[in-house]
């Protein structure tokens, strides 16, 4: 009972070799701070040169807030409409097997590298007036498509919904899916286990991506203006006005970048708190 | 020939001093005749930026090649772009030596020391020469499908009708059209330049668009063009100034340039296109 | 055979094929005992349904299953780390279950909060799976399986998850809480002190099929390949606690060894310790807080890598150990070697 234990390690010199190895090393911090100084830069250019004085006044401005009004609600309403259509997608990309589904997956991610204003023509060919279904639909239900809110929503839809899709595949194919059979040893169909298990667990990833999509979507402006227009109040977005503002008059321009910035950001933040927290 | 975006203004400098000797030297060049004039101009060498706006583009590039022909040791870099991008790019340093604008407004917002060359200017217009005019015409489809015939008929319900934004020149041109004759036209789409009018109108998605004169020429049968009188009241008419600018670092051959653009043989190119000229 | 569970399972994926024959009586606790890889895991899925068959058959009570969906089985599975829904509360991870099968909300948490009480768990209802100890949690998955009222409880390695401090105190409650289950329990595990303490029966299975099957006793008994024999060469012992100290019977010459346990018990226990926690030396051993018997080589058999040494005590002793060891303490037949236990290494039960 006498033999002394040699087992029994100091703790200091662990303490000190845990933080050594704690510390981050150069070779990942100067390419961090170049890539944060590279994406940030351009935004403290734009405060900097932003024109304070009459900034107030600006902002007042009933096309600013019309269009800022239209923005947020269209961004919002693409990402409803992306996740109630784009997480089936991404389930069946993610766990049906099916033929071709490869080439679907391809297929999706095609609005990703397209140029968005092509995007937009594209848009137009198929739903415009003379489009492939949009004749039928202007003959048998007098309903266009091209110039309305609708077609903002349709646009940003087209060029957002992607990434909502590839986020959601990726947690779906993540996830552990045994749960999912658990589940059904617990007497599950699949639609409740879709809906009481995969679903909650992909949550997260669900929400990283509807994020994703909705700044996205914030942002459009090719597909929006070839394919929705450029109408103050019904389709003149942010993005849109940005750009007509920079045709005559950069300063306003900035000023419009600046609202739009600070609006997107303050709400990233928010969802971002309230997801960390739950 | 090449085309190519605005480079960084490191030249500055050395454009200048290269001015300023050049400078000296056209002095000495002072009151020789005409035959020397042509002498000198076949000697021209260097490179020669010209900043053109985008309806140009056709035109130009036809004027480079004659140009390159009769000055085999100058290259001639054209940009094209919206004439107040292009203002913005030579407010920035861009170096230019030329700069042709689709209105006289455009050519004003160049910053006072970098645009005309005060000399130049002198010798010649203060506000660039005028060589060319371009006049809205009202594009139809082929089917011309809403039977437009005259101005205020897109004024008409069930006339569908895209504008130019009113930040660009055949915007600004569309509500002096409208504002001169007391015609009130409620588009359902401002688009951001006269390209986006034309897509919309061979897609048969409004029934009337207005564009230019050349515009209409450069679509081919793909429009019909419908000319009407209202478009040669007063501010509706764009008149296209051109001019030597400070900065230039090819003085000489951007004067030759000038001298091409106004002379017979570009006077032809510019009609054909369908531009107007003084 | 007309057991109550009666399963013929044949399935090969790739290269692995599986073909064994399983039967339990109702009530009866049947373990799957074999090595990682052996196709344990794959029959268990296969009797859940979550793999095909691609001959065979699985019957419970009469039933044929072999082509029912698994969430139409009258299945409860408990899996290896429980797999308890993270985003529900104890509670509902049991009322799942009874939710599925059509009972309304309230109907479905009463029987789910009555199951948990009698699992000691009420406290714990509200709690999400995150906050619960690895042996609390292994109760709520019981608890989860067995409120879908099951006639086949399904366990795969229900123990593998647990550290072990806590696996002592654990497996002694599972064997009472499967004790009261009416229906046939299937266990998988690879651990040989599981299958002994907690199952009825016990079916090997190496490379993909069923060898022995039959009672801890008879499987123990007649080893016939080195796997199982090493595998059931537990060092088992009845006796008496009194302390930490307990009195094995009596052997054949009529003396009785002592053993030393980690923890203070009382009455008749079991005590048991497998044969590479026993170390053996020449000369007594001094100082450390072990059980030293004094014994003698009866004999010595190669298992791999490893020697099993067979000791005559009290207490008899099967003991692992190296061939370097072998050879260094000259262990032939008949020569008297000190036998030592680490009081930590020794795990007892009551009875």
């Amino acid at each position: 009972m006498t033999t002394p234990s040699p087992v029994t390690a100091p703790n200091a010199p662990g303490r000190r070799l845990r933080a050594r190895s704690g510390r981050a090393p150069w070779i990942l911090v100067l390419p961090a701070l170049a890539a944060v100084a590279f994406l940030v830069l351009p935004f403290a250019g734009l405060l900097i040169s932003a024109p304070w004085p009459d900034m107030g006044q600006r902002l007042r401005e009933p096309d600013v807030l019309s269009a800022l009004w239209l923005s947020l609600v269209t961004a919002t309403v693409a990402t409803v409409v992306s996740v109630l259509f784009g997480v089936p997608l991404a389930w069946l990309l993610a766990r049906a097997e099916f033929p071709g589904r490869r080439f679907v997956r391809a297929l999706v991610t095609v609005p990703l590298v397209i140029p968005p204003v092509v995007g937009g023509v594209a848009l137009l060919i198929v739903l415009g007036r003379n489009g492939i279904l949009g004749s039928h639909l202007d003959a048998w239900f007098g309903l266009t498509i091209p110039f309305t809110t609708a077609a903002v929503v349709m646009a940003q839809v087209f060029v957002a919904m992607p990434f909502l899709v590839i986020s959601v595949e990726g947690s779906l194919r993540g996830a552990d899916r045994r749960y999912e059979e658990a589940a059904a040893t617990l007497g599950a169909s699949r639609a409740t286990v879709f809906t009481r298990v995969t679903l909650p667990m992909v949550l997260p990833g669900i929400g990283a991506g509807a994020v994703l999509c909705w700044a996205r979507a914030l942002g459009e402006f090719g597909a929006t203006i070839t394919f929705a227009g450029n109408f103050p109040g019904s389709t003149q977005t942010m993005p849109l006005a940005v750009y007509m503002a920079m045709q005559r008059d950069p300063e306003a321009a900035i000023v419009l970048s600046l609202v739009l910035l600070l609006v997107s950001l303050a709400v990233l933040v928010t969802l971002r708190e309230k997801w960390v927290n739950t | 020939m090449r085309e190519t975006g605005p480079r960084a203004p490191v030249l500055a400098p050395l454009a200048a001093a290269a001015f300023l000797l050049l400078a000296a030297t056209a002095c000495v060049g002072d009151g020789s005749d005409e035959q020397d004039a042509r002498e000198d101009r076949s000697e021209l060498s260097g490179e020669l930026d010209v900043f053109a706006a985008a309806s140009l583009t056709d035109v130009f590039e036809d004027l480079a090649e004659e140009f390159e022909a009769q000055n085999p040791d100058v290259d001639v870099v054209l940009n094209f772009a919206g004439s107040s991008e292009l203002a913005v790019q030579i407010n920035s340093g861009a170096p230019a030596d030329v700069f042709a604008a689709a209105d006289t407004v455009t050519m004003e917002q160049v910053a006072d020391d970098l645009g005309l060359d005060p000399d130049w200017a002198a010798d010649h217009s203060e506000d660039g020469a005028l060589f060319a005019t371009n006049t809205l015409r009202i594009a139809v489809p082929p089917d011309n499908p809403a039977g437009v015939e005259t101005f205020g008929d897109l004024a008409g319900d069930g006339v569908d009708t895209a504008f130019c934004a009113e930040e660009v020149p055949c915007g600004a041109a569309a509500t002096a059209a409208m504002e001169g004759s007391g015609t009130d036209i409620t588009p359902v789409t401002y688009e951001e330049d006269v390209r986006a009018v034309l897509t919309k109108v061979e897609l048969g998605e409004v029934d009337a668009g207005l564009v230019y004169t050349t515009d209409v020429v450069s679509a081919g049968d793909r429009v019909e063009g419908l000319a009407f009188p209202e478009a040669e009241a007063g501010e509706a008419l764009n008149d296209y100034p051109i001019g030597v600018l400070s900065g230039a670092q090819e003085p000489e051959a951007a004067q030759a340039w000038v001298d091409l653009v106004l002379s017979g043989t570009g006077t032809a190119i510019l009609e054909e296109a369908g531009f107007g000229t003084p | 055979m007309g057991s109550y569970l009666d399963a013929d399972l044949r399935l090969s994926r790739g290269d692995f094929t599986l073909d064994a024959r399983l039967g339990a009586e109702r009530g009866e606790i049947l373990a799957l005992l074999g090595p990682n890889g052996a196709g344990k895991s794959s029959a268990l899925r296969a009797l859940a349904g979550l793999v095909p068959l691609a001959a065979g058959h699985v019957r419970v009570d009469g039933h044929d299953e072999t082509t029912t969906a698994v969430e139409g089985r009258p299945i409860g599975m408990v899996f290896q780390d429980y797999l308890l829904f993270p985003h529900m509360s104890a509670l509902d991870n049991v009322a799942f279950g009874p939710r599925c099968q059509g009972a309304g909300k309230t109907e479905a948490r009463r029987r789910a909060g009555s199951l948990l009480e009698r699992m000691g768990l009420v406290e714990h209802a509200g709690a999400r799976p995150g906050s619960l100890s690895g042996g609390q949690a292994q109760r709520v998955a019981l608890a989860r399986a067995l409120a879908v009222q099951p006639r086949l409880l399904l366990l795969d390695e229900p123990m593998a998850a647990l550290d072990a401090s806590t696996r002592v105190e654990v497996r002694a409650r599972l064997r009472h809480w499967l004790e009261e289950f009416d229906g046939a329990t299937v266990l998988v595990t690879h651990d040989p002190l599981d299958a002994m303490v907690l199952a009825d029966r016990i079916a090997v299975i190496e490379h993909g099929g069923g060898g022995e099957q039959g009672t801890p006793a008879e499987v123990a008994r007649r080893p016939r390949t080195p796997y199982v024999a090493r595998l059931v060469g537990l060092n088992l012992f009845r006796g008496n606690a009194e302390g930490t100290t307990v009195t094995l019977e009596a052997g054949a010459e009529g003396k009785a060894a002592t053993v030393r346990l980690p923890e203070p018990a009382s009455g008749p226990a079991l005590v048991a310790f497998p044969p590479r926690a026993v170390a053996l030396y020449a000369e007594p051993p001094h100082g450390s807080p072990r059980n030293v018997w004094r014994v003698y080589v009866d004999g010595v058999e190669r298992f791999g890598d490893q020697v099993r040494v067979h000791l005559a005590g009290p207490p008899d002793l099967a003991a692992d150990v190296s061939p370097a060891a072998v050879a260094e303490l000259g262990l032939v037949r008949g020569k008297t070697v000190w036998a030592g236990v680490k009081a930590a290494e020794v795990e007892s039960y009551g009875t």
